[in-house]
């Protein structure tokens, strides 16, 4: 019973939480919205058992996403009511394509209650042991069978960070910054001359 | 009784949301941003259902993965935004094709 109750709280929290995402004005309320559909997300798949996906999406989404979504946000200073100017337009070819959407689903759903097109099944492999906690599963799993693909995802992180901070970043001039490889260059005699001049006349430098 | 079925019907309504709200933000490539992170989501749930439905874990694995992508799609769109606005002043997307070079 208390499923039900979890299930379709979360499922309808996040259905809703996602129709303000997307019509919700001010785009830091989207952003807001998109933070409460995560944590509804992750409640389903707590519901299901899926706890390090759950706790994962909360902590990759929620902490660092959604964050960085309102850092860009709340960044550009620009006026977000413009840029809403084609909304009324845009709406009888969207809603189009969503009825269009939901049909192909729903066929697609109906066709799997009738009997669903059996592309094998799960050869047990991967299968999760029994009494075993699904974070200790999901690691033996990530750092055996799929240790390269582990790695490869840290390589994306890795580039996409890098690629963030070579987009973003900008040269500052500085006039008095230390140029080290000019400093060891300097030798004494360029810098150094002993000179004699004459009395009351000058050195020319 | 909750079956995989609710799971799917869930997530298909979720992926709808995200292509409405790419239709219907056209100019507004935050907007458009957001609505792919749903899209996204909705994957993942899917994924999870799935995973969970046939005693595999692997979906959980690759839902990992799409997580991951997911983040950097993030962080380099939300790069090119700024450089763009940095550039033009506005985020407007219906003129993006003079992003040249």
């Amino acid at each position: 019973m208390i499923q039900l109750v979890a299930f379709y709280l979360f499922a309808s929290l996040l259905i809703a939480a996602a129709a303000m995402v997307i019509f919700s004005r001010n785009p830091v309320h989207s952003v807001l919205w998109l933070i409460v559909c995560f944590f509804n997300a992750a409640g389903l798949m707590v519901l299901v058992g899926a706890e390090f996906i759950a706790m994962l999406l909360v902590i990759v989404y929620v902490g660092a996403v959604a964050v960085l979504f309102l850092f860009v946000v709340m960044m550009l200073d620009t006026v977000f009511a413009e840029l809403r100017a084609g909304f009324i337009k845009n709406v009888p070819l969207g809603i189009l394509l969503a009825i269009v959407l939901v049909c192909e689903l729903i066929l697609g759903l109906g066709a799997y209650k009738a009997g669903a097109v059996t592309l094998g099944t799960p050869d047990g492999k991967a299968a999760a042991a029994a009494n075993v906690p699904n974070i200790q599963a999901m690691g033996e799993l990530l750092y055996t069978k799929y240790i390269f693909l582990f790695e490869s995802a840290g390589l994306i992180l890795l580039v996409a960070m890098v690629g963030a901070i070579v987009l973003t970043h900008r040269k500052t001039f500085s006039p008095r910054a230390q140029n080290i490889g000019q400093q060891v260059r300097r030798r004494p005699q360029d810098a150094v001359r002993n000179m004699q001049p004459e009395t009351g006349k000058g050195v020319e430098l | 009784m909750i079956g995989i079925e609710h799971y799917l019907v869930v997530s298909s309504i979720l992926f709808v949301m995200g292509v409405l709200g790419i239709f219907l933000n056209r100019k507004n490539v935050i907007i458009i941003l957001m609505a792919i992170e749903l899209i996204l989501l909705a994957v993942n749930i899917n994924l999870v259902a799935f995973s969970a439905f046939l005693g595999d874990l692997t979906g959980q694995i690759f839902a990992m993965f799409v997580l991951t992508v997911a983040a950097g799609e993030a962080a380099i769109g939300l790069a090119i935004l700024v450089i763009y606005f940095r550039g033009r002043g506005t985020i407007a997307v219906d003129d993006v094709n003079r992003m040249k070079g």
